[in-house]
């Protein structure tokens, strides 16, 4: 069973993002760029799923610049075969990585898609779903536990309330949240044979898919910011200014 | 044309969420729609038949919507878009797994946990963690929107007067199923709809340690809520999680404890009215966008402060 896992390069996790002081766009230019954590938990998933005898391949693949080449490296230092990489230099929007994904699929055949439950750039949770109901697949999103038998896949969900399990048929889409496991670092030896594993470049026109953006942009501001606040010497201040002062006790 | 929300609910009771979305929608236009699917839930539809701005219900009853899986509330969704010029749903866990699909099918791109309505074409989102705020406009023929619960206030669950209306169910999708539910149970106030909030960090220690804020939680009429990094390490369940990726909240009263304030964690609560911090590390982040802070050892500020707030009851 071969399964496919899409990781997307993002502003790393650990930078606070501020807007050009133009205020004209975000300013990531000198920024680190790192693999969207939620990604990283997906292949690691897929990996653990290989080296469980229930998965027999797992590719990896990205849409973007040629520079995502460098986060599919990453993915394969830590277990994945190959990589693919659609090479634009288009904003991608969710539906437009959903339809890549989809003919990746149709090309591909794997049985499961793991992907992140959601980027942290632009927050949007969007593309297992818009790729599972793409492809007329079953979903289980935010998976805290998985368990892949005899065509099925037992999801463990985070849900609001708590947690939730279900059952799906496969094929099927699978996005991860934090709980699922604890991604492995890459060691010095797997980063360099990952140097030498394939990566194929396609390009969203060789797919057959338009990935012009469907929303303008009409604006980026930073938001109000918070007035400056005070510190207090004890929990009796605190609670006298919470009464007094704040009236929010 | 009219705008549909999708009622989030229970079977048994209609969620606030879903009053959040109302307001939401009556800043696109005066005929509101919900959708209640769900399996023996008359009573739902009632208590949405009665939320003020609402003008109809539409309910589908059936075993299969029991649990709102994605596939089954998608095709009863795509089958009535078209009589819509938007559909919402509160970006609650079961918005976020449905929505999407529901705009992939419909082939237009969704606008997800919207804080803002510009216009019946514009929108106001956060994006990377909340640092910034983009605004987006969408020529789409059916805009399909989640809503940031905090963002908009809850629509009156009294006053309305909507039609009820029975939909033919759609047929069952047989690929998914559901299993069970572990749902944390508290008598305490619903996280996402708490005036009050305390939440604790990797600071607390151990899970024991959590019942320092249940103490003050109780003395407050507040919920209890978590950093991530709590847990991970396994001192709560998931579903106490604030952050960029947990729940987002915005109560009056939000106060943090041993919680050093990562961008992800001030993600899901810097819209909080007032925010309390105490933390021993003088540096700590989270200090930047706390009102009021105390730098000390929480195992030490916790009892006094319950005490503090044991005197303020007493007068």
């Amino acid at each position: 069973m071969k399964v496919l896992v899409p990781v997307k390069r993002v502003v790393d996790a650990n930078v606070r993002v501020r807007m050009k002081a133009d205020g004209s766009t975000v300013d990531i230019a000198n920024v680190k760029l790192s693999m969207n954590p939620f990604d990283e938990i997906s292949v690691e998933e897929a990996v653990r799923l290989k080296e469980a005898g229930v998965a027999s391949e797992v590719v990896v693949v990205s849409c973007g610049a040629q520079t995502c080449q460098e986060t599919l490296r990453t993915a394969m230092a830590t277990g994945a075969e190959r990589g693919i990489l659609v090479d634009t230099d288009v904003e991608l929007q969710p539906l437009a990585v959903a339809k890549l994904l989809r003919a990746l699929v149709d090309k591909e055949q794997p049985q499961l898609v793991i992907v992140g439950k959601q980027a942290i750039d632009d927050d949007s949770n969007q593309v297992g779903q818009m790729l599972a109901a793409l492809l007329g697949w079953p979903q289980a999103t935010f998976a805290s536990k998985v368990i892949v038998e005899g065509g099925k896949a037992a999801v463990t969900r985070e849900i609001d309330g708590g947690l939730e399990t279900i059952e799906v048929d496969l094929p099927a889409v699978i996005t991860v949240d934090l709980r699922l496991n604890t991604p492995r670092y890459a060691t010095l030896p797997n980063i360099m044979k990952a140097k030498k594993k394939p990566i194929a470049i396609v390009t969203p026109d060789a797919l057959g898919v338009d990935v012009a953006p469907r929303l303008a942009t009409v604006k980026l501001a930073e938001p109000a910011k918070r007035e400056a606040g005070i510190r207090v010497a004890d929990a009796a201040e605190l609670v006298a200014r919470l009464k007094n002062v704040a009236h929010a006790i | 044309m009219p705008i549909l929300v999708i009622a989030e609910h229970d079977n048994q009771m209609l969620k606030t969420a879903t009053l959040n979305a109302v307001t939401a929608a009556a800043c696109l236009g005066d005929d509101i729609h919900v959708l209640v699917a769900g399996s023996q839930c008359a009573k739902v539809a009632e208590q949405a038949a009665s939320v003020a701005r609402v003008t109809r219900v539409r309910v589908a009853d059936a075993a299969h919507y029991a649990h709102a899986l994605a596939e089954n509330l998608t095709a009863l969704i795509v089958k009535i878009a078209a009589d819509y010029s938007h559909v919402l749903a509160p970006a609650t866990t079961t918005g976020k797994n449905v929505m999407p699909r529901v705009a992939a099918l419909l082939d237009v791109a969704q606008i997800s946990e919207i804080v803002a309505v510009e216009s019946a074409d514009t929108f106001v989102r956060p994006i990377y963690a909340g640092n910034v705020l983009a605004t987006v406009r969408s020529a789409e023929r059916i805009k399909v929107v989640t809503i940031r619960t905090t963002a908009f206030a809850a629509a009156a669950a009294q006053g309305g007067a909507a039609a009820v209306e029975a939909l033919e169910p759609t047929a069952e999708v047989p690929a998914s199923r559901f299993v069970n539910q572990q749902l944390t149970r508290s008598e305490r106030p619903e996280l996402t709809s708490a005036q009050r909030v305390i939440s604790g960090g990797r600071g607390m220690g151990s899970s024991e340690n959590f019942a320092l804020l249940d103490d003050i939680a109780d003395k407050l009429g507040a919920a209890v809520g978590a950093s991530r990094a709590a847990v991970d390490a396994g001192f709560v369940p998931n579903d106490y999680q604030v952050g960029q990726t947990g729940k987002v909240i915005a109560p009056q009263l939000y106060i943090a404890v041993g919680i050093s304030g990562a961008i992800q964690h001030l993600a899901g609560m810097k819209d909080s009215k007032v925010i309390v911090a105490i933390n021993k590390d003088e540096e700590a982040p989270i200090f930047q966008v706390a009102d009021y802070w105390i730098v000390g050892d929480l195992f030490k500020v916790l009892p006094e402060l319950s005490c503090e707030l044991d005197k303020l009851q007493q007068g």
